[in-house]
């Protein structure tokens, strides 16, 4: 067991775990931010995404002494002031089936705008696919994508 | 245990016009919810003008609880700003709750609008004798009750109380589709803003006070069983609290935290006994069905003799592998044992089995066990079993607490259920135009439901009534089944035995077309040119509308407008789940591998409910049915499954999804499925593209093998 004091979403917060602990199971088991999700366990799925200073990471596979100090931003703490601007192109496209891997989707695509804000089709490819999705939403997240980027959704 | 299996309920539900399911009245007040107004068990509505429609399937992605209230609130005359909807645990009141075989909206069709007709009635009559008026001058609009001629009008919530004292009426008129104000429309599904915002709780993210976590260790090789185990090293991890067998073939480890569970079953040394298949491999499969196909099976289909006509043979083999359902969300189960209750929160297709089955190994009555039924992060079938129901509820019996049982991505593949394997034995005599006189298919695959026990009428698998039938009017036209084994457990995965049938058939229907010289839409039009009504089962196939489905898709992809230089087109049709499809696949090829690029899709599903979720159901299906067709394959060694993550079970990724545009034919019958029948057409309509390109033909899936 190890104290850790990491920044998330804002607040500064000491956890008391292994220091090995993947950061995904710190966010939802001991913070209970449930929104950032498992899918693999392995880098491969995306489904855990969330921002380390800025970054775009996968938290299943970062052990959370990696990012003690370190600022942690989770689709909680994504839209500061109410709804982020991809949240809002999410819901305008009805983006999500089943909804589960969407916000590791929403988190892969603001670490992309936030260093691209107007990307190409080939820039949200590169970005975004490292997430899987097994209702098939891709077509949906792209437009989404082009559409939070304020070209309504036109390639 | 339930009585039914899921497609049995299906094919009852179809064959009975859906209309079992209703029947199941409250009483007018319930002790719950004194105030309110709730006429069935589908419907409440409270003085404060809530409407709250109950959602008795399971939501999974397919917008269940978007669909099946509009449906209600459609003859409600509600405003549909006003319905707040609820999720059913299991329960007694609406009949099977399954969700699955593309059932949802067909099975509740007439039950919900049967709900809200009933109530628009009752609030038109407590209206009516509130003003002293006939019933015949009031009118139900938008969530109010109005009197035109005094130019009155009330709320419902503000009619609930008279309401509450009416009889139910029963053998309600329903509207007519032309006066639908929600059904039809592209309305936004509920559950969107929840989930963009990590709102939304699976399975997964249920928290229960008190609860701890378990992950398993299941013994590797198909039906071995634990020897024996050492738990020391595990418990010697803070948090551990606890290291026990579950059933014949499992040890559980329970923690505080998902990864102390994990962590502690790293640390855990099991000794297996393997069983019978530790030598069962992939080919030792493969090779039981060639060997079975020499055995008669039974006939599913049969218009004419189609062994009798004479003329030139053409024949052909098919062959599919066993696959994973794989959703996001791995297995999970939530459970809390007390001793003469228990609850569970499980992300289930089936509530009711994982009710039954869960009474069952605890040693409880099912009214004893309480089902909850959370979000799923995708179904596909995977969660029409009850093993990871049952392995909670074992779980929190051993450690009297309530516990969350995790599966790891690993598990999810390793021991899920897996779509049969399948050979498919083709042969059509020609004619001197090359068209088929005749044309039998055998279908040499294990029976699900057999596997499982549940009853298999006749020797018919109960799935393949809804997934396996014919398309094309031919007067001699034969489908046979011939039932195989294999202790390599079997499980309903998204279109079933629909995507090998299809993959076979429109297959082989463009290797005559082919063969013949002809293009492979107007071979496919010529026999589908005369109406007829093709009787299988209890669904009667319209040629038709197969045709109507087919000349859409080709004139939106543009059939017979020339493709850029390199890209090539593939068509199929198919019929499955009572809905018709048909679609056109276009691609290049790069180092010899397809890239996709375009796919036109057209249905005919009936009456559609809401074009918006239909849009969603058909591009994720072609988007799984793509990661079907390239890439996947469950193998097996030594009695294990050898894929275990996405890296060697490979879904499709963004950078190889195409541009899937979307139609549906209108139409005014009664809705049928669309979850799953654009699975079926999509493989061979790629691989009839990759023809065109190549002159290969790929009789065996996955294409990328």
């Amino acid at each position: 067991m190890a104290q850790i004091t990491l920044r998330v979403n804002g607040s500064e917060k000491q956890v008391s775990v292994s220091p090995e602990t993947p950061l995904l199971w710190v966010l939802r088991d001991t913070l209970e931010l449930t929104g950032t999700k498992f899918g693999c366990g392995a880098g491969l799925c995306g489904a855990c995404t969330v921002h380390v200073d800025g970054n775009p990471i996968r938290s299943c596979s970062t052990p959370v002494s990696q990012v003690a100090g370190k600022s942690v931003i989770t689709i909680e703490g994504l839209g500061a002031n109410g709804l982020h601007v991809l949240q809002q192109a999410w819901i305008a496209e009805e983006v999500p089936q089943c909804g589960y891997c969407q916000t590791g989707q929403i988190m892969s695509a603001a670490a992309l705008l936030a260093k691209t804000p107007n990307p190409t089709d080939d820039q949200i490819t590169q970005a975004m696919n490292g997430n899987l999705c097994r209702c098939g939403t891709y077509e949906r997240i792209r437009k989404a994508v082009h559409r939070a980027a304020g070209n309504g959704g036109s390639q | 245990m339930s009585p039914l299996s899921r497609r049995e309920f299906v094919a009852a539900g179809v064959a009975a016009g859906a209309g079992l399911v209703i029947g199941f009245y409250l009483p007018h007040k319930t002790s719950s919810h004194e105030q309110s107004f709730s006429p069935n068990a589908y419907l409440r509505i409270t003085p404060d003008n809530k409407v709250t429609v109950v959602v008795a399937r399971s939501e999974m992605g397919q917008g269940v609880r978007t669909a099946l209230p509009m449906i209600l609130a459609e003859e409600l005359e509600a405003d549909w700003h006003q319905i707040e909807i609820e999720q059913a645990g299991a329960s007694t009141l609406f009949g099977d709750q399954t969700t699955g075989g593309s059932a949802s909206i067909r099975t509740t069709w007439d039950p919900m609008r049967k709900a809200g007709a009933a109530a628009r009635e009752m609030l038109i009559i407590a209206a009516a004798l509130t003003w002293s008026v006939p019933r015949s001058s009031c009118a139900a609009e938008n969530g109010r009750i109005k009197h035109a001629a005094t130019n009155r009008s009330l709320s419902y919530g503000e009619l609930v109380s008279k309401a509450a004292t009416l009889p139910v009426p029963t053998d309600l008129p329903f509207k007519q589709s032309k006066d639908y104000k929600i059904v039809g429309q592209r309305l936004p599904r509920l559950d969107t803003p929840a989930k963009v915002k990590g709102e939304a709780i699976f399975g997964l993210d249920y928290r229960t006070p008190g609860m701890k976590f378990a992950v398993l260790s299941r013994c590797p090789t198909i039906a071995g069983k634990v020897s024996k185990f050492d738990e020391s090293e595990s418990k010697k991890l803070a948090g551990v609290s606890y290291v026990g067998k579950i059933g014949d073939s499992a040890v559980a480890v329970v923690a505080d935290s998902v990864w102390g569970a994990m962590e502690g079953r790293r640390l855990l040394n099991v000794t297996w006994d393997d069983g019978p298949n530790k030598d069962l491999n992939t080919a030792a499969v493969m090779a039981s069905l060639k060997l079975a196909a020499s055995k008669k099976g039974v006939s599913i289909y049969a218009a004419g003799d189609p062994a009798r006509i004479p003329g030139r043979r053409v024949s052909a083999e098919y062959e599919l592998p066993f696959m994973a359902h794989a959703a996001m969300e791995p297995g999970n189960c939530t459970a809390h044992y007390q001793g003469t209750k228990c609850e569970l929160w499980a992300p289930t297709q089936v509530p009711q089995d994982c009710r039954d089955s869960v009474a069952t190994a605890i040693g409880l009555d099912p009214d004893q066990v309480k089902v909850n039924v959370t979000l799923m992060g995708g179904g596909f079938g995977r969660r029409l079993e009850h093993d990871y129901a049952v392995e909670a509820a074992l779980v929190s019996k051993a450690i009297n607490a309530p516990v969350k049982v995790v599966w790891t991505r690993e598990d999810d593949m390793r021991f899920s259920t897996y779509r049969p394997a399948s050979l498919h034995q083709l042969s059509a005599t020609l004619d001197g135009s090359g068209f088929p006189v005749a044309l039998s298919h055998r279908i040499i695959a294990p029976s699900i439901s057999g596997q499982k026990g549940q009853p298999v009428p006749n020797g018919v698998d109960p799935d393949l009534p809804d997934e396996a039938g014919p398309v094309y009017g031919l007067p001699n036209y034969s489908i046979e089944y011939v039932m195989t084994e294999t202790p390599v457990p079997l499980g309903w995965m998204r279109s079933v035995y629909a995507l090998q049938a299809a993959f076979a058939l429109e297959s082989f229907i463009d290797e005559l077309a082919v063969a013949a010289g002809k293009d492979p839409l107007q071979y496919r039009l010529h026999l589908l040119a005369k109406d007829q009504d093709l009787q299988y089962f209890t669904t009667t196939w319209h040629t038709a509308r197969m045709r109507a489905v087919l000349q859409l898709a080709a004139e939106k992809a543009g059939w017979d407008k020339p493709l850029p230089p390199g890209h090539y087109r593939g068509i199929a049709c198919f019929g499955c789940f009572a809905s018709y499809m048909a679609e056109v696949v276009e691609i290049t090829m790069e180092n010899d591998q397809p890239r996709v690029h375009r796919v036109v899709a057209v249905v005919d599903c009936g009456q559609v409910v809401n074009p918006g979720i239909l849009e969603q159901q058909i591009q994720g299906g072609i988007v799984y049915g793509l990661g079907n067709a390239l890439r996947a394959k469950i193998t097996i060694k030594k009695g294990r499954i050898v894929q275990g993550n996405f890296d060697d079970y490979a879904p499709l990724r963004m950078e190889e999804t195409p541009t899937v545009e979307v139609y549906a034919v209108p139409s005014a019958e009664a809705p049928s499925g669309i979850g799953e029948p654009s699975v079926p057409p999509v493989a061979p309509a790629l691989c009839n593209a990759i023809y065109a390109a190549t002159k290969k033909r790929i009789r065996a899936l996955p294409i990328l093998s």
